[in-house]
């Protein structure tokens, strides 16, 4: 089966849902994109199985469709690559992006904003979509077909977190991710641009060979004079920074949560935003050889994380603490691509996006029974309620609490020892895998806090004192999202009330199980080169090791037995930590400034006022100058043809001898060109 | 006769023609003065016709000829045309003085 059907089946889902869907009655639409998607998870295990049948050096299958462009030197193919990464990247996408289809068929069954189900089939239509670009994204084969996933993705996600458009803070929060990521994007554009000066092509073949044997090829010409392959590899790791929300550009995924908590869980948590992470393994080559580009990324890693998970710790929105959650996450990923460690980003990847979209997907299931209510402290005592949310939502919070055994801890710890690894080439290691350690103890603490809050003790709801407009942490970020009722148009259509609190269907339950038994087994696939430990345990990293030459040597270096202790006691104390710190939900965690990292504000009062200042200098242009020119001629054309109307007399003798006038002078020119016949 | 003496009376004419378009006011008078401006032309044709025929080689004389009967055709079919927008002129406007058909100026 060719590997253009992964992305042209949900391709044909788009075009069936997006044409005719509104004219199909309700759940057909759904049951369309989720067979579309289902088949292409299908052709992508096959596809999959027949890698690992080839032998380790003959894992890697070029399939070309068509030349897209071809101009002199220049030449982009259209042609797909299947191999150890982009295999496994396919594999989290279409199955991970099934589950979440198959849960957002119950889960957008019931919206009052929409009762003859128009929007429904555009929400199934854009999901789609979504998997058709990411798809591309990874399997793409050179870095311009990469990039039309990448814009793709960016156009989706911002589809789908505006898809409530008729509320401002959707709209708005669906046009600043993606301005914020137009100034990733332009980055990322400029390196590719680079990277063609440099190499003269685009695929990935021909630049890492390049990258491999000649690294000195990239300090020659335009990319050598602007800073070689640190400015190349610097520009690459904006675009990142823009797609995978890392510090200064992750002001938007918190605002994304605007959308539907299943699109929170595909896009903004299981795969667009590990795009980035996916973006800088991909080009490992390049960046190996860049050390400074390297120590940068692992310090916005370290600081994203930190920053994020303590902003985490002071939010008591279920879906904005998760989504925090997932900057601080990215933020690991990007440290172990920093310290070189891209196998174990992309573990990270891997297990992240089975315990953070099933963590979605159950505050999702929360927020249904609620009728809405996304504010933890009038949660609590949902466990009796809820029994498979609760214990889904239990085993993939310790997952990513980093509790072992489950998964979040090995691949988590794999990072941390991998960063204290890197310390050998730069002492600043030491410093970053010191915050990755806090930062996963204040992780399991937020995560363990947040699973008392909605699920032990008692109902909340009905306590006085705790309307958000009393809180402290009713600031006006907070305020302007009491007012959005986006979730709270899910209601389902019985009326219930707030005590009849009911599990969700099975449709719903399905995705959360199957979720959650990933977050337990999936770390056991990477599991440290401990002797004795049977391979199939690190299957994930041998799977992986041959595209990554330097990781290899990382991988068999001695495990180290300290951090995997300190990692096993850190997740668990945190845990328990959070727990008993959820039971006090009423108490501040912290004060509610830290709720919101300042950098919206710091932004707003920069980069935006400048922009503002910029747009009245051009609007002053535009309006006096380039208007002024343009009504010019205009004017003079009018002015022109005022005169000019006096010459129709209406007599006609007046025509006749100007003809005849006119005549008389072309036969003289004539005569006395042509004379002497 | 000489050639010359064909086409000073083709020239007065041609004259007389456009002296006639550009004074007169009546459609019908205009026509006619057209129509001499065209036999002018005739007239000039075939007296170049003959006079190349005579001097250089008799062949020539065919090409002038046939143009004249092109100029013919065109002026009949002018004529049916010219008479009928100068018929309709009248039906519409009682008039076929042609400074009264001022309806399209400034």
């Amino acid at each position: 089966m060719p590997l253009a059907l992964i992305i042209l089946l949900p391709l044909c889902g788009f075009l069936i849902n997006g044409l005719i869907g509104r004219r199909l009655p309700r759940p057909v639409p759904g049951i369309i994109g989720c067979i579309a998607v289902f088949l292409a998870f299908i052709v992508a295990v096959t596809r999959f199985l027949d890698l690992a049948a080839r032998p380790e050096d003959a894992r890697s299958i070029t399939e070309t469709a068509y030349t897209w462009m071809a101009v002199g030197d220049f030449n982009v193919q259209v042609s797909l690559l299947l191999d150890q990464l982009s295999s496994v990247m396919i594999l989290i996408i279409t199955g991970i992006g099934f589950l979440i289809h198959l849960y957002s068929a119950g889960y957008m069954a019931h919206d009052h904003n929409d009762p003859d189900g128009v929007l429904y089939a555009r929400y199934f239509s854009f999901l789609n979509l979504f998997i058709a670009f990411m798809s591309l994204l990874v399997l793409a084969d050179n870095y311009l077909l990469m990039f039309v996933g990448w814009e793709g993705v960016g156009l989706c996600s911002y589809f789908l977190i505006g898809y409530w458009f008729q509320f401002d803070e959707a709209a708005e929060a669906a046009k600043k991710a993606f301005i914020v990521n137009r100034i990733g994007d332009f980055g990322f554009l400029l390196g590719i641009m680079l990277i063609f000066l440099t190499a003269g092509a685009l695929d990935y073949e021909t630049v890492f060979s390049l990258a491999r044997d000649n690294p000195t090829a990239f300090d020659a010409g335009v990319a050598g004079a602007l800073g070689g392959i640190v400015a190349i590899t610097l520009l690459l790791t904006l675009g990142a920074t823009g797609k995978s929300a890392q510090v200064p550009l992750f002001v938007w995924l918190p605002d994304a949560m605007a959308g539907p908590t299943p699109v929170s869980a595909l896009i903004h948590a299981a795969t667009m935003v590990t795009a980035g992470v996916y973006m800088a393994a991909r080009s490992s080559a390049l960046f190996d050889l860049a050390d400074t580009t390297r120590l940068i990324v692992c310090g916005i890693g370290a600081l994203t994380a930190l920053a994020a998970a303590i902003t985490a710790l002071a939010h008591t929105d279920i879906k904005k603490v998760l989504a925090y959650s997932t900057v601080s996450q990215l933020g690991f990923m990007f440290m172990a691509i920093g310290s070189g460690a891209y196998v174990a980003a992309i573990f990270h990847v891997f297990t992240h996006a089975f315990f953070k979209a099933c963590l979605f997907l159950g505050a999702g299931s929360v927020i249904h029974a609620l009728h809405g209510e996304q504010d933890m402290r009038k949660m609590g005592g949902l466990a009796t309620k809820m029994k498979t949310t609760n214990i889904t939502f239990l085993l993939s919070g310790l997952a990513l609490a980093g509790a072992a055994p489950f998964a979040g801890f090995f691949s988590k710890d794999e990072i941390i020892a991998q960063t204290y690894a890197a310390s050998a080439s730069n002492s600043l290691y030491y410093l970053f895998a010191a915050v990755a350690l806090l930062t996963a103890f204040i992780t399991a603490i937020y995560t363990g806090r947040q699973y008392s809050m909605v699920f032990l003790g008692e109902r909340r709801d009905q306590q006085p004192g705790i309307t958000s407009h009393e809180s402290p942490e009713a600031q006006p970020e907070h305020a302007a999202q009491e007012i959005v009722p986006q979730e709270a148009v899910l209601q389902t259509d019985n009326a219930h009330n707030a005590h009849d609190v009911h599990e969700s269907p099975a449709v719903m339950t399905l995705p959360l199980w199957v979720l959650a038994a990933g977050a337990v087994f999936a770390g056991f696939l990477g599991v440290p080169h401990i002797p004795g430990v049977p391979a199939q345990l690190h299957a994930f990293a041998d799977w992986l090791d041959p595209l990554f030459p330097h990781a290899a040597d990382a991988a068999e270096s001695h495990v180290n037995w300290a951090l995997l202790l300190m990692g096993l006691v850190i997740g668990w104390a945190g845990w328990l930590l959070g727990r008993s710190l959820g039971m006090n939900a009423n108490r501040a965690m912290l004060p509610a400034s830290a709720s919101r990292l300042s950098l919206n504000e710091v932004y707003n009062q920069t980069v935006v006022k400048v922009g503002f200042a910029i747009t009245a200098v051009l609007r002053w242009i535009d309006e006096k100058i380039i208007d002024g020119i343009v009504n010019l001629v205009g004017g003079f054309v009018n002015q022109a043809g005022a005169g000019l109307r006096l010459t129709q007399t209406s007599f006609i003798s007046d025509y006749a001898l100007a003809m005849a006038v006119g005549a008389a002078i072309v036969i003289f020119l004539l005569a006395g060109r042509f004379w002497p016949l | 006769m000489p050639t010359t003496a064909y086409l000073a009376v083709s020239a007065a004419l041609f004259a007389i023609g456009v002296l006639g378009v550009l004074t007169r006011r009546n459609a019908i008078v205009i026509f006619m003065c057209i129509e001499m401006m065209l036999n002018a032309a005739n007239l000039a044709f075939v007296a170049t016709a003959r006079h190349l025929a005579e001097t250089q080689d008799p062949a020539k004389a065919m090409s002038g000829q046939v143009f004249v009967f092109f100029v013919m055709t065109v002026a009949a079919a002018e004529v049916a045309v010219g008479l009928a927008i100068i018929i309709t002129l009248f039906r519409n406007r009682n008039t076929v003085d042609v400074n009264e058909v001022n309806l399209l100026k400034f």
